[in-house]
């Protein structure tokens, strides 16, 4: 296996053994987030670019989180701030970014494909934060994550995403990733956010869509909830009354999936419209676990990315761990 | 004098496919008559166009030559030669200009330019509508009377069914033929691809077919109203095919153009480059083979380019965010070579008429091989190895999906009015 990434843009073009990598390499830095010191040298000196020209308040935030937990330094660029108001190209200022010599691009971008376009003219990792209505492979690879830590695998499970699907960058990256272990997926919403062309994006992993909710929900093993955004209601004009009574994950309908079944949601929630309180709060939601399981996987990417490293490197965590040890026989 | 020896002759208004010799002098047809029997006196210009085709010249029917206004895109100066390497003897331009080709002295300004600078013929398109607006009927008799061969708001549809209607009924009394770009502005807003499987995958957002073929319902109709000469831009739909197929059985004067990337491509083709981005968007599988099927039964009466070139500025930017349209001339000839009669699909003399008489008929004029019609040819391979370098070309923007593709024959010479503005080394 090979295992050595120049970019991360998506998860649609790797195999079930590179992603597999992905998750194991972020298990150590999943540990690392209990112990009270969490900061390791692995990539001192190192800068990480984190370039977000479309708004992010947690993405952003568990990325310069996972840079400096790992010793790396950050370069914020913030939509608002950049010169992309003024005129200047995406290319341009992407490059102007570039001459600061970080040594990966973490970028969010407006436009599907837009990381894409940008990686092909850079020399140094790009990592896809979100792109438009595309991928976020790090939300695909933290939910992976936390569905095999809560459930003990990842494989062959029935996973039901509810809400709107079309323009879910989530939705696709984790069809993507957990179809390669087998999963079956169930997508349900209103019909014009789950247009059937859903069931052929992924050939090889079965897709259905369905419109009643408790279809949907019929023995899912895993329950993904995308935000509605608000802004979709308005195009077309759609009740939100009418979106809860049909598609409101409540208690009452979670009973219809697995007894064991987990509930997902990459937030920010909007309680009271795709979810209840109970539910979000409820034992069997996971809405928590994803945001520290972020911190550790987006860890591993940088450090994957940055370093170069392989499934023959040691893992920095055991690294810095047997240095301890050997401090501490001193 | 010009001599054209040895070539094969294919005169789809004919019907000749033969070794003929074809004698120009100034700017017409002087003799055409079996190869070896025009004995050329000494100091005669000489083509020896053994192995090659020899066709009337070919008609595009739908180019953007950005001039006035956008000359830092293409010039008629630029564009006209990249024509003429394209084998295009005479190419209509589309009025979407800044400013608008919707009055007779933007229409001189375009023939003057021409005249001054152009390698090949140019037949402006008029505006239908002041600005291409959708409000006020342009000033087409005047335009028409300045030189125009035909109206359309190209780039957009006209606005309404009634403007639509309205500019139909005036036309048709001044016999001039509207060129529509068929498109549902409310179903295609936002869309930078056609909606299907792909664009669902790729997150890039899709206008369904019925985009096109709801107007081209619409237009079939007012066509029918009215008895205009309607011509369907640009065709990409199997649904707005069958549309013009029904107007063709009923008689209705209604035609219709497919360019070289919607028979060629499709929207599987579609990546993350804006060089696959154009309007109408690259159709589906089934589309592809309905507008093949199109072109062999004589349903699409024309191959046109849609020549859109724009600046490396404006097209090097994300995808949803670059403007519409490919580059079209060089291309064209050597893609109906290969999807159309290496594949089998079409005789050689179908694809030439495609080219020619096809074109030549949406405008109502003639186009033959004969004594006294003018002196314009295309010399074409059927058969040698090239490939496209777009790096190369005369125009002045770089937006072409075939950069590097290897073709099996493809244009040689151009002569327009008698003379060789263009030949292959």
């Amino acid at each position: 296996m090979s295992t050595k990434f120049r970019d991360l843009l998506a998860l649609e073009p790797l195999t079930a053994d590179e992603l597999g990598f992905f998750l194991d390499q972020s298990k150590p830095f999943q540990e690392i987030q209990k112990h009270p010191l969490k900061k390791l040298a692995t990539l001192r000196g190192k800068t990480v670019a984190l370039a977000f020209f479309e708004t992010s308040t947690r993405t952003r935030i568990s990325f310069a989180a996972a840079a400096s937990r790992l010793g790396a330094d950050t370069m914020n660029l913030q939509a608002e701030a950049s010169s992309l108001k003024k005129g200047e190209t995406l290319l341009d200022t992407v490059f102007n970014l570039n001459a600061m010599k970080p040594d990966c691009l973490v970028m969010r971008h407006a436009a599907s494909g837009a990381t894409d376009y940008v990686a092909r003219h850079l020399d140094i990792p790009v990592v896809n934060a979100g792109d438009g209505t595309h991928e976020h492979p790090s939300q695909g690879l933290l939910d992976a994550l936390t569905i095999r830590d809560r459930l003990g695998t990842i494989k062959n499970l029935n996973v039901t995403i509810l809400g709107d699907i079309l323009h879910s960058r989530v939705a696709r990256s984790n069809i993507h990733l957990l179809g390669k272990f087998g999963c079956k997926f169930t997508l349900c919403g209103p019909a014009m956010w789950v247009p059937r062309e859903l069931e052929k994006i992924a050939p090889g992993t079965p897709i259905r869509c369905v419109y009643r909710i408790e279809d949907a929900l019929e023995g899912a093993d895993v329950i993904m909830m995308l935000r509605v955004q608000t802004e979709r209601l308005n195009d077309p004009p759609l009740s939100a009354d009418d979106y809860i009574l049909l598609y409101q994950l409540n208690a009452e309908r979670l009973r219809r999936a697995s007894p064991n079944a987990i509930v997902l949601h990459p937030g920010p929630m909007n309680r009271g419209i795709e979810i209840t309180p109970e539910v979000a709060d409820g034992p069997q939601s996971c809405v928590l676990e994803q945001v520290t399981n972020g911190v550790a996987v987006r860890m591993a990417i940088l450090y994957l990315l940055i370093s170069g490293a392989t499934e023959t490197d040691t893992h920095p965590v055991l690294q810095a761990k047997s240095k301890e040890s050997a401090n501490a026989s001193d | 004098m010009l001599l054209i020896k040895n070539g094969r002759v294919i005169d789809p208004a004919s019907k000749t496919d033969a070794n003929l010799d074809v004698l120009l002098d100034g700017e017409k047809i002087k003799e055409v008559a079996p190869a070896g029997k025009i004995a050329a006196p000494h100091g005669m210009e000489v083509f020896d166009a053994s192995g090659l085709i020899v066709a009337p010249g070919f008609i595009d029917l739908h180019v953007h030559l950005r001039e006035p206004g956008q000359e830092s895109s293409e010039t008629i100066e630029t564009g006209t030669r990249a024509a003429a390497r394209g084998g295009f003897t005479a190419v209509c331009c589309m009025p979407n200009t800044k400013p608008v080709n919707d009055n007779a002295s933007v229409t001189r300004f375009i023939l003057d330019r021409a005249k001054a600078g152009g390698s090949v013929r140019v037949w402006p398109i008029g505006a239908a509508s002041v600005g291409s607006k959708g409000e006020a009927i342009a000033e087409i008799a005047a335009m028409k009377e300045a030189g125009i061969v035909a109206v359309s708001d190209d780039g957009k549809p006209i606005a309404t069914a009634k403007l639509a209607r309205q500019v139909m009924d005036y036309c048709r009394s001044l016999d001039l033929p509207v060129i529509e770009h068929s498109e549902d502005v409310s179903l295609a807003a936002g869309a930078v691809m056609r909606e299907g499987v792909t664009s669902t995958r790729l997150g890039l957002r899709g206008m369904p077919a019925a985009a096109e073929s709801v107007c081209v319902a619409r237009d079939v109709q007012l066509a029918e109203l009215t008895g205009a000469r309607l011509h369907v831009a640009h065709l990409s739909a199997k649904a707005s095919l069958e549309q013009v197929r029904w107007a063709k059985s009923r008689g209705l004067r209604v035609c219709c153009e497919v360019t070289p990337h919607h028979f060629t491509l499709i929207d599987e083709d579609v990546q993350y480059d804006s060089k696959f981005k154009m309007n109408p968007p690259l159709a589906a599988r089934e589309d592809r083979e309905a507008l093949l099927a199109g072109l062999a039964d004589g349903t699409v009466d024309a191959i046109a380019t849609d020549h859109a070139p724009h600046e490396p500025a404006l097209k090097d930017v994300e995808f949803d965010r670059a403007p519409f349209g490919i580059l079209g001339f060089e291309t064209a000839l050597a893609l109906a070579l290969e999807q159309l009669v290496q594949s089998g699909r079409l005789s050689l003399m179908r694809m030439v008429e495609l080219f020619t008489a096809g074109p030549a008929r949406v405008l109502g004029i003639e186009r033959k091989i004969a004594a006294g019609q003018p002196g314009d040819l295309t010399i074409f391979s059927a058969n040698h190895s090239w490939t496209y370098h777009v790096k190369e070309s005369p125009s002045k923007s770089r937006n072409s999906p075939f950069d590097g593709r290897a073709f099996k024959g493809g244009p040689t010479a151009t002569v327009v009015a008698g003379r060789v503005v263009h030949r292959s080394h």
